[in-house]
């Protein structure tokens, strides 16, 4: 037992290192659609560096979760959706400033197959063929890009008749994975999504019939850092962060 | 709020399932997890506690590397997946069998090792006197030891099916989140809560508290009245 107490501590000084952390002067909480989590994680990389002694802390995850957790109570300073509908239900219920409010990027909707896949799939209504199986799609009470797949879907007349081949997925991310493991025979992400995972997955078609796809980002009205989520959502309308944004696949409001 | 009460569907779906995936779980677990525990218990090989500590592994383990392990197993490009696919046309992913089997890992400590305990708290003597008298090794079994260790094996049963009822993490990641096919109670709770749905929220999460209540009073009556 005696000769634990070197490794005790040890353990316990490297405790007390890991509890003061270098002092940040400002921390920044963002909140962002899961589709935005490769590209705002370098933009914020980049505003660290021009803006030194912040951190910007991103929270990625469906839009409807990261509402739901704002009107709870969650100290975030930014919030970025990937619909409009999400930031209008935070504008009503009053949780973010109205006037900080615009569109940042927008994106496409794509229909995806695993890489290995060989399913003939040329337009919506492919889906319905006996080989398809499963079809992966967001959760629509939740996430943006099955809201935007279930309006294109509807409008080809398919919603009902696919509806027992779906998959939920509880963000754009897991429909990602769903596909890329094969798990599923389709699925809907956005186009950036797909760049992602160009080597597990297949681009098929861009899907239309549904509104535009426009990211709404604006400031949370119980931020305590007003000026500096001002700062940050200025700089991601500066060109170098449209030049990160682009790189993704992102494309201009 | 009382009208939605009163729209039984919506809370009974996700309760049948549940309490389907978790009396199938426990099933498979009481079965594997009794026999491990008396392998573990009665024999001496070598290996008997690192089978001892992969049986006990899932209740440390954080479910959502359970998960990951299982989509490995079982997922139409894991291993055992393929061969199920290919062979039987079976795929476990997505369906309830498969939140089962979810379920089935996760709860299986609790049977084991309650099974265990129960199993070394047999006096050794009963059963090697039953030897003496000639009987077969199956039926020392079924005669001596598991009548002898059958309240601690039904309470580890018990948490086993509570654990089951309640599994999330790595349910979630193997069978999804399909309301009417793999949505039990745990995954309609969080999905109305990210959905803001509070009315609904409530009405489920009172429906497995109070389901989960009826199972202990009733477990524990059962364990207190029966000397079975």
């Amino acid at each position: 037992m005696a000769n634990l107490k070197p490794i005790m501590m040890l353990l316990l000084g490297a405790m007390l290192i890991r509890a003061t952390p270098a002092y940040a002067d400002q921390e920044l909480i963002v909140s962002a659609a899961a589709s935005l989590t490769n590209a705002l994680k370098e933009v914020a990389g980049q505003f660290e560096k021009t803006h030194p002694g912040t951190k910007i802390v991103c929270n990625f995850a469906a839009s409807g979760s990261l509402l739901q957790q704002i009107a709870q109570g969650a100290p975030v300073d930014v919030f970025a959706s990937a619909d409009q509908k999400t930031m209008n239900q935070a504008q009503e219920k009053g949780l973010i400033l109205p006037a900080s409010r615009k569109n940042f990027v927008s994106n496409i909707l794509v229909l995806i197959a695993p890489g290995k896949s060989s399913l003939p799939l040329a337009g919506l209504g492919d889906l319905a063929l006996p080989e398809v199986k499963r079809v992966a799609l967001g959760n629509p009470e939740t996430v943006p890009v099955g809201r935007y797949t279930q309006e294109a879907l509807t409008k080809a007349g398919l919603w009902e008749t696919l509806k027992p081949k779906f998959i939920y997925g509880e963000s754009v991310r897991q429909v990602l994975d769903y596909v890329s493991r094969g798990e599923v025979d389709a699925g809907f992400v956005f186009a950036t999504d797909a760049a992602i995972a160009r080597e597990k997955v297949r681009t098929i078609f861009e899907v239309e019939g549904h509104r535009p796809i426009l990211y709404p980002v604006a400031l949370v009205a119980a931020s305590q850092k007003k000026a500096l989520a001002q700062g940050f959502l200025d700089f991601l309308s500066a060109p170098e962060s449209a030049a990160i944004l682009s790189k993704y696949g992102f494309g201009k409001p | 709020m009382w009208t939605d009460i009163m729209n039984f569907p919506m809370g009974l779906t996700p309760l049948w399932l549940t309490l389907k995936v978790a009396g199938v779980a426990t099933l498979v677990t009481f079965v594997v997890g009794v026999n491990l525990a008396f392998l573990v218990a009665r024999s001496k090989f070598w290996g008997r506690e690192g089978l001892d500590a992969l049986c006990t592994l899932p209740l440390v383990l954080p479910p959502t590397v359970l998960g990951y392990y299982l989509i490995v197993l079982i997922g139409r490009q894991g291993w055992l997946g393929r061969w199920l696919q290919e062979t039987w046309g079976i795929s476990l992913i997505f369906t309830w069998q498969g939140a089962a089997l979810a379920a089935a890992v996760v709860s299986l400590p609790l049977i084991f090792k309650s099974a265990r305990a129960a199993f070394e708290e047999v006096d050794h003597s009963l059963e090697d006197t039953a030897r003496t008298l000639g009987l077969s090794e199956a039926a020392i079994f079924f005669r001596v030891s598991l009548p002898l260790a059958w309240r601690g094996i039904l309470a580890g049963a018990m948490m086993a099916f509570a654990r089951a009822m309640g599994e999330f993490g790595a349910t979630l990641m193997v069978a999804g989140n399909l309301p009417g096919k793999t949505q039990t109670l745990s995954l309609a709770v969080y999905d109305a809560v990210q959905a803001g749905n509070d009315a609904q929220a409530t009405i489920l999460v009172v429906l497995i508290s109070t389901v989960c209540l009826v199972i202990l009073v009733v477990s524990g009556k059962v364990l207190k009245a029966g000397y079975m």
